[in-house]
């Protein structure tokens, strides 16, 4: 078995891995490896080829694979080194992980810390449960998208979309421009699940009907899908069957959520939040191992792919203190939990110590709504609070707090509506 | 197109592969016809993937001899065909006083059965042996040698091993009539052409009586199918149980089960639901839930919010029942095998060891052949070897480092052998089910169109013509931009 030894070892080429690589070298770190299974860098965004990245970060519009190729231009620039077409096989918690490609075969590399940039997977529809056949034409999003914008092979004519996340959406105007039929996108849920914009962007502006509150009850077609029956659904988003119709296509497409994927996490033994299906992290994006730290969709599912960017130097970053012994070293840990009205804060902890730095505590709430106080309390205590004129569920809200003035203690993160 | 051999069987499931692999030992010529797109048939791929001891059999029964007879001899098949096969033992636990009460019938019968190594067990010991079981268990039985096996993969190695051995499969081709002539089978007309033959075998499982009545040898039976439904979840589950876990059977159905398959993930089911269609493979919620709630009885702490996939498979329900194993009473060369409904991959290897016995005593010549060879070797799995012996797989071919399935770490080198073996994949499902590329989490979100790829790659055909499974289930409508056109995209 060959040997290698780094600094930062980064797991994953997607727009999370390349921008800790890139912190991590600039950080100082030696030498910088970042491990990828794909045959290129980008992960997830070469195949996202409509824009809408870089809003935040970069201030400007770019595609998928714009936004990834500045980073990769960046980690490699910055001197870290990408081996593609490898697979990590096992992650240890003394640093060290197991991979494999077939020019070099079995490689153990050795590093003084190792960043998780793994992104995330797709629900399924055995995930939900969905009643009735198991023909061929029934995708995921992501899957359709890279079988269309990778393999340049079309999936099918006539289509429904169970689920309006932001990949659904976005495939729901790429299937159109393709010269598909969308019958209809099916929520649900009493609001979207993806961002707004891409409802006007992605829906509106083809006429593409978005039914809420309706659901999949039925796969029809024993060889390729002919159909689905949808209904409405009640308040305990059960089916009502006098709602019941039939509507004709040969591709059923899912976008109904993403899980962290987090296997060789899981086989380590590192602590998982079992809300965000990521491991739960502290400020510095350090799991419960601490040579091993987590950025991205591993940690928890992001909205928008610049905050996995920010997210990501963080990790790089603290990686490249936590190899060169100079990650101060935590007095005690603050824990950040969801309050009223938010599903999950992350980082779950926060390590305090002498001059500990601003903290920027990311979270979804529970429901969408108008006019929200954000508030992280501490008892009686408000640390941080702001003030939005609308939230929702599929866009992540956060909180700046000073990490400085913490102790052993519980937050709490809040959304509570306004007065309307 | 027309062919000529010896014997035709009819059906590629678990019975006619192991009687086309039992007559490859002898020098006869053998043709299967299965109108799927692989073999594995319908309930030989998607039932409960247990080798039962025969223990809870109807006593004094064909099925019952046959089921005592194949769990003598599987150890030593799945030997010599290197397949995944485990002696986990089962438990069947009663949880209430009722249930006490039908135990001695069960271990009476087990005795009539000649399975003599089932014992009563106290709760105490049920516990001990499998800590998730209902803690309300009053008392039960402990069937030790019943034992999980791949089932699909025990029908492929006996596939190829009777392809390894001269026997010929013609697969997504359908029987559509049996020419007899002066009461003898003279051929069987399919829709790949003409099989001039003298015997025919009918190992059509579910559609045995549709077979039956081409020869006019259907007297007084039909088939309807019987619907078992599953849940298999995710092998991360927390609550897993190491031994099969039986239901106290009722009068109508042996119950919902759970069991660790071969692979390691849980297995919740069958229902039984006695249907008219047999082309009917839908899932549906309302049994789903019932699987749910009736497995929760026996191991209260199942995680089914965990389940990676639902299926059905379709148990061909003669009736009336039995095992009917046997020459035809009209039709000189016609061979009928109904009736076997639950226990098909249980009996199916000594099944075939009792068809070659009926020809025999039939005055058909069936001459050794000492060339056959018995063994097969599986498709080494990447994730099971160890690093050393990975670094050794990629050496030989490279193809064994790239991972294709993330979930279940298949490798390219897997797929690629999957598809030219023998009776070779050649469908998306196909290969799934061969080296299990597909059947992790993501059921195929990431490994999917890469597997589409390989195939088209290895057969040389586009990859729009690439099927799920069956003739009609096709992935992909073409491609967006042909070759002009790319680079304007």
């Amino acid at each position: 078995m060959r040997e290698m030894k780094y600094d930062v070892a980064v797991i994953g080429a997607g727009p999370g891995g390349l921008a800790a690589a890139a912190a991590a070298k600039k950080q100082g770190a030696g030498k910088v490896l970042i491990i990828e299974r794909d045959t290129a860098a980008g992960g997830i965004l070469q195949q996202c080829i409509h824009a809408g990245f870089g809003l935040t970060y970069f201030n400007e519009e770019l595609t998928g694979p714009e936004y990834a190729g500045r980073f990769a231009k960046r980690a490699e620039e910055a001197g870290a080194e990408l081996m593609t077409d490898t697979m990590v096989l096992k992650l240890s918690e003394d640093g060290s992980v197991v991979c494999s490609n077939p020019q070099s075969g079995v490689i153990r590399v050795h590093a003084g810390a190792v960043v998780l940039a793994m992104g995330c997977r797709e629900r399924t529809r055995f995930n939900l449960k969905i009643p009735g056949t198991r023909p061929a034409g029934i995708y995921t999003a992501g899957t359709a998208q890279r079988l269309i914008n990778r393999q340049n092979e079309m999936v099918g004519k006539k289509i429904v979309i169970l689920g309006s996340g932001d990949i659904g959406m976005i495939m729901a105007r790429r299937m159109t421009l393709e010269g598909a039929q969308v019958e209809a996108v099916v929520e649900i849920m009493s609001y979207l699940a993806g961002l707004t914009r891409n409802k006007v962007q992605c829906l509106d502006d083809f006429g593409i009907p978005l039914l809420l509150e309706h659901t999949v009850t039925r796969i029809v077609g024993e060889r390729r899908i002919e159909g689905v029956w949808i209904a409405a659904v009640d308040a305990h988003k059960k089916p009502l069957p006098e709602t019941e119709h039939f509507i004709a296509c040969d591709t059923l497409l899912l976008s109904v959520g993403l899980l962290p994927e987090n296997e060789l996490t899981r086989a380590a033994g590192i602590v998982m939040s079992p809300v965000t299906n990521g491991p739960e992290v502290n400020q510095y994006m350090q799991t419960s191992c601490p040579a091993v730290f987590a950025c991205g969709n591993v940690v928890h599912v992001n909205d928008l792919a610049d905050n996995v960017s920010t997210e990501s130097e963080l990790a790089g970053t603290a990686a490249a203190q936590y190899a060169a012994g100079t990650l101060p070293a935590a007095e005690g840990f603050a824990h950040c939990l969801p309050g009223r009205g938010v599903r999950y804060v992350c980082p779950q902890h926060i390590a305090v110590h002498a001059g500990s730095c601003p903290v920027r505590l990311y979270f979804r709430v529970l429901s969408p709504g108008g006019k929200t106080n954000l508030r992280a309390v501490c008892g009686q205590q408000i640390l941080a609070e702001r003030t939005v004129l609308r939230v929702s569920p599929g866009e992540m809200e956060h909180l700046d707090l000073d990490a400085a003035e913490l102790g052993n203690q519980e937050i709490r993160v809040e959304a509570e509506e306004a007065e309307r | 197109m027309y062919y000529s051999t010896d014997i035709v069987i009819i059906g590629a499931g678990a019975v006619g592969t192991a009687i086309a692999r039992e007559l490859s030992k002898y020098h006869v010529r053998v043709m299967v016809v299965d109108k799927r797109d692989d073999v594995g048939g319908d309930a030989s791929k998607s039932n409960s993937s247990i080798i039962c001891s025969g223990f809870d059999c109807p006593p004094d029964t064909l099925e019952s001899q046959l089921c005592l007879s194949e769990r003598a001899m599987i150890e030593q098949v799945v030997k010599e065909l290197d397949v995944p096969f485990r002696v986990c033992g089962a438990i069947m636990p009663a949880v209430t006083q009722q249930q006490m009460d039908i135990l001695p019938h069960i271990y009476e019968d087990a005795y009539a059965n000649h399975v003599y190594d089932v014992e009563y067990v106290s709760p105490e010991q049920i516990l001990k042996m499998e800590p998730e079981i209902n803690p309300d268990v009053l008392g039960g039985l402990y069937i030790p040698r019943d034992a999980v096996i791949d089932p699909f993969l025990l029908v492929v190695a006996q596939a190829e091993n009777a392809a390894e051995n001269g026997v010929q499969f013609l697969l997504n081709t359908r029987v559509v009539g049996i020419s007899v002539e002066h009461g003898q089978v003279q051929a069987v007309e399919t829709t790949g052409g003409t099989i001039r033959t003298k015997y025919v075998i009918n190992a059509a499982g579910l559609f045995c009586d549709e077979i039956a009545k081409m020869v006019d040898e259907c007297d007084g039976f039909v088939v309807k199918p019987r619907k078992g439904q599953f849940f298999i979840l995710d092998k991360n589950t927390p609550c897993k149980t190491s031994h099969i876990v039986y239901p106290i059977p009722t009068p109508e159905t042996r119950g919902k089960l759970l069991l660790q398959t071969i692979h390691g993930n849980m297995l919740l089911g069958p229902t039984a639901e006695d249907l008219e269609d047999k082309e009917d493979h839908s899932v549906t919620a309302e049994e789903l839930e019932g699987v749910e709630r009736d497995c929760k009885k026996l191991v209260p702490n199942i995680r089914v919010q965990d389940t990676i996939t639902q299926y059905c498979g379709l148990r061909p329900n003669r009736i009336p029942a039995g095992f009917h194993i046997g020459f035809g009473k009209k039709t000189q060369g016609y061979f009928g095998i109904s009736g076997i409904r639950s226990t098909g991959i249980s009996t199916s290897l000594a099944i075939a060891k009792y068809v070659v016995k009926q020809f025999q005593d039939a005055g058909v010549k069936l001459e050794r052949s000492f060339t056959f060879q018995p063994r097969r070797t599986g498709i080494e799995k990447f994730s099971e070897a160890s690093d050393p012996r990975r670094a050794e797989l990629i050496a030989k071919n490279p193809l064994y480092g790239r991972v294709i399935c993330r979930c279940e770490t298949v490798t390219e080198a897997e797929i690629v052998e999957a598809i030219h073996r023998p009776v070779g994949a050649r469908t998306v499902d196909a290969v799934k089910r061969r080296v299990r590329a597909g059947t992790g989490r993501c059921q195929g979100g990431f490994c999917g169109p890469k597997v589409i790829e390989i195939l088209a790659r290895e057969l040389r055909i586009p990859a729009s013509e690439i099927e799920k499974n069956l003739a009609g289930s096709y992935m992909l409508t073409g491609q967006i931009r042909g070759e002009g056109e790319q680079g304007n995209a």
